[in-house]
């Protein structure tokens, strides 16, 4: 039995360390759809779209592991929140639509019709990112139960903090790409993205501090989790963690750094995720489903964490090699021959 | 809006609708990727430059074509936890495991090297570009492994139990992954996707050739198409045969209504060609039958006796009509195919390929016939196996999520604007392409604006390298 608690726990960090790949990987592509708007030229936005061409649809491919790996090792889970956050997940999934094809589309077509998906590509990014902020909030504040199945109605995931988080991801999600827009451009792009990253941090900070605010009002367990004694001890340095990170990414910006500044949001968004983390756990479904009871049975996991355990570090090896071709600066440069 | 519908009914129309959107881009992917690869090949065996025109050509609509596959199939693997969360909890322990696997072992390599594939050549140089190539067609072929098998499973299910939940789960691997049908549906469904992407070359390689005949790039696509077509046709019908007398042993309720038969026949089943089968009268109206055949193709004596619906309780049948019809366009259009594989050879025989212009008209009008058949092939398994999910085990209708009508038919209605809006659009794009013939020195994907970072100069010589052997 001892063993069965164990593989659970390994399989949610699995599935935790799923999402938030695709969190930081697919943050940062559908952060340059929401600065879309704010780069009219066409020349910017080819290179912002070619900084990322390569690359998107294998940061996508995360979310797919982590709604497979979920039904996979979690079934109960999976089959509970999916109809509870029907309404989000249907917005994402058909916000990701116009966001994948946009790639390619943009390409194939005359100048009028080039900014027609130009439109799709943002409002595919701004859409999928806020339904998966929703999603996010819902999870948090708890879904109706009722034996193996959910209970709710299909409008209960909308509430001021699902609204909260929906939008603090769409920061989030800026700021990366910003970030990511400063260390992959150059020239007047590049200082564009190091004035919105300034903005987009301040409004970050403004929402990790609304929904940390938030949270402890959700649950009493979130509270007792935070601050009774002896456990503010150990989730004490998440905050001060997180208050180190943000004077580092200030001094990074104002240095000019190239790099630093993506990887200490990434830094940033760490920590809030283990914060949420520390919020959860052992719920997968808070206050009513825990991942011991979510689990698969042991062959099932056991299954497939001897593939996990194969094929992941392979996939992190070919993934860095394809973003070590496409290494450095973009720059739109004509003239193929 | 959808107060009083069935929500499972809306929850089946979704899923018929987006799958069937889907499937169009990954048979044609699988196909095209093969293709790709063997067009690479050549160029770096033999150093001619149409190869490389042909490669290119295929890559920018393989680009377009395979991102409407990716998007499309997001979806699909969202919806048993939205539209049938009764069914991911009850089957999550067996497929998806299977599932997980597809995602770790192709839709990875697929994704992690599709970029260097589209936009790297340049860069890593001819055997790394290569590499990534293969990869890529490599990646759509387990995963056509993986998701076949997860389908199979619920088809024909084998090496589970039943736990206190009322999980399915797993008592052999080997089992649930090697079920009974699933060699068949392997084998079928990736030489459809073979020959659908062959037919669709093919009639690019038609269209360009009756506009002029002597274009290199059109016959050498033209002439590999119809070899394709000559020699896998005829596979695939005796595969489609085997397979189905895999499904007369697994699932005969399916066989029943593939053939039209409602009633038992002792002494040798008649072969229904056409007719319309009345569900309520139990019978094929205005039916045009061939005496005993029936029983020669499925048991190999004209006399064999053969069970009808008859014999299963009616709360077991499947949708008759649909089944009877769908099966029908699919051997239908196999046929047509296999003659036009005959008629490109007995033409290439003759010296005439390229001259033939009935031919090239006729490989022309089969440019979607594959797909057309495909998505036949994949109306009549799924619609032969109701009214189950996992065959005789767990019904559709237990299936479904605890959703009300409304949020499901709400749903079905964003997804069928989005999918007529987007993926159209994708097909005109497609088209737009087909419509050039591809020329001396064809690029790749966004050549007008390449992707290309500071302090990286492609290697003078690899460049040349690629365009002198």
């Amino acid at each position: 039995m001892n063993f069965a608690i164990d593989l659970a726990t390994v399989w949610a960090f699995i599935i935790a360390f799923a999402v938030f790949v695709y969190v930081v990987m697919d943050g940062f592509d559908l952060g340059l759809g929401i600065l879309f708007p704010l780069f009219p030229q066409k020349a910017d936005r080819d290179v912002i779209m070619n900084s990322v061409a390569p690359v998107w649809d294998g940061n996508e491919t995360w979310l797919v592991l982590g709604g497979g790996g979920m039904m996979a090792a979690f079934p109960l889970a999976y089959a509970v929140l999916m109809p509870a956050l029907y309404t989000p997940m249907i917005a994402m999934l058909v916000g990701l639509i116009f966001r994948g094809v946009a790639f390619e589309f943009r390409w194939r077509t005359s100048q009028t019709g080039r900014n027609r998906w130009d439109i799709a590509f943002a409002g595919g990014a701004l859409l999928a990112t806020l339904a998966q902020g929703i999603a996010l909030g819902a999870i948090l504040q708890g879904v109706h139960v009722d034996g193996r199945h959910y209970a709710g109605g299909w409008w209960d995931w909308l509430t001021p903090f699902s609204l909260l988080t929906g939008v603090a991801l769409v920061i989030g999600y800026a700021l990366l790409g910003a970030t990511w827009l400063v260390m992959k451009t150059e020239g007047a792009l590049r200082d564009r993205a190091y004035h919105l990253s300034w903005l987009l941090l301040i409004a970050m900070l403004a929402a990790i501090g609304a929904v940390s605010i938030a949270t402890p009002f959700l649950h009493v367990q979130y509270t007792q989790r935070w601050f009774a004694w002896p456990n503010i001890i150990l989730t004490a340095p998440v905050p001060i963690a997180v208050a180190g990170v943000t004077v580092l990414l200030l001094r990074s910006l104002a240095n000019k750094y190239d790099y630093q500044p993506f990887f200490l949001t990434l830094a940033l968004f760490a920590l809030s995720y283990a914060g949420l983390g520390i919020s959860m756990y052992p719920y997968i479904v808070p206050q009513s489903i825990t991942i011991w009871q979510a689990a698969s049975p042991e062959n099932s996991q056991l299954f497939m964490l001897f593939g996990v355990a194969i094929l992941v570090p392979l996939i992190l090896v070919y993934t860095g090699w394809a973003y070590w071709v496409f290494r450095g600066k973009v720059k739109p440069e004509s003239g193929y021959h | 809006m959808f107060e009083g519908w069935d929500a499972v009914v809306l929850a089946r129309a979704q899923f018929a609708f987006t799958m069937s959107f889907h499937i169009v881009f990954p048979a044609f992917s699988i196909g095209l990727a093969s293709y790709l690869a063997v067009l690479e090949a050549l160029w770096l065996a033999t150093g001619r430059e149409v190869f490389i025109n042909l490669f290119n050509y295929w890559l920018k609509i393989f680009a377009v074509a395979f991102g409407m596959g990716v998007v499309s199939g997001i979806v699909m693997s969202y919806q048993f936890g939205t539209n049938w969360s009764a069914f991911s909890d009850k089957t999550g322990p067996v497929i998806g495991p299977l599932m997980a696997y597809e995602v770790l072992t192709a839709f990875f390599l697929e994704a992690g090297f599709l970029g260097v594939m589209l936009f790297g050549l340049e860069r890593v140089g001819h055997k790394l570009h290569f590499l990534a190539t293969l990869m890529v067609a490599i990646g759509t072929l387990i995963s056509a492994f993986w998701i076949l098998s997860a389908n199979s499973w619920m088809q024909t299910p084998t090496g589970y139990a039943v736990n206190a939940d009322g999980q399915f789960v797993a008592a052999s691997w080997l089992q649930v992954i090697f079920n009974p049908s699933f060699p068949y549906r392997l084998v079928h469904m990736v030489l459809a996707a073979y020959l659908t992407t062959a037919l669709v070359v093919g009639a690019v390689g038609a269209w360009h050739l009756l506009r002029d005949q002597h274009l290199a790039g059109p016959r050498v696509m033209f002439s590999m198409a119809m070899w394709m077509a000559t020699l896998v046709a005829p596979i695939q019908i005796l595969a489609g045969d085997q397979h189905g007398l895999n499904t007369l042993e697994h699932q005969p309720a399916k066989v029943m209504a593939m053939e039209g038969h409602f009633q038992s026949h002792k002494d040798g089943a008649p072969l229904v060609l056409f007719g319309w089968p009345d569900m309520a009268e139990a019978k094929v109206k205005y039916a045009i039958e061939v005496p005993k055949l029936s029983s020669l193709i499925l048991k190999h004596s004209l006399d064999a006796p053969l069970a009808g619906l008859d014999t299963v309780p009616r709360e077991n049948w499947p949708p008759v009509p649909i089944t009877f019809w769908s099966f029908r366009v699919m051997v239908g259009l196999g046929f047509l195919i296999m003659g036009l594989g005959l008629l490109s050879l007995l033409m290439r025989i003759r010296g005439q390929l390229y001259e033939t212009r009935l031919l090239h008209w006729f490989a022309l009008t089969m440019g979607p016939a594959g797909f057309i058949a495909v998505l036949a092939g994949w109306i009549t398994t799924e619609t032969g196996r109701q009214p189950f999910t996992v065959y005789g085990l767990l019904r559709t209708a237990e299936s479904a999520s605890p959703l009300a009508a409304p949020a499901v038919g709400s749903s079905l209605i964003a997804f069928i604007v989005v999918y007529f809006a987007v993926f159209t659009t994708g097909v005109i794009y497609i088209l737009r392409l087909m419509a050039q013939p591809p020329h001396h020195g064809e690029q790749g994907p966004h050549s007008d604006v390449p992707a290309r970072a500071a302090g990286i100069t492609p290697a003078a010589g690899t460049v040349a390298e690629g365009a002198a052997p």
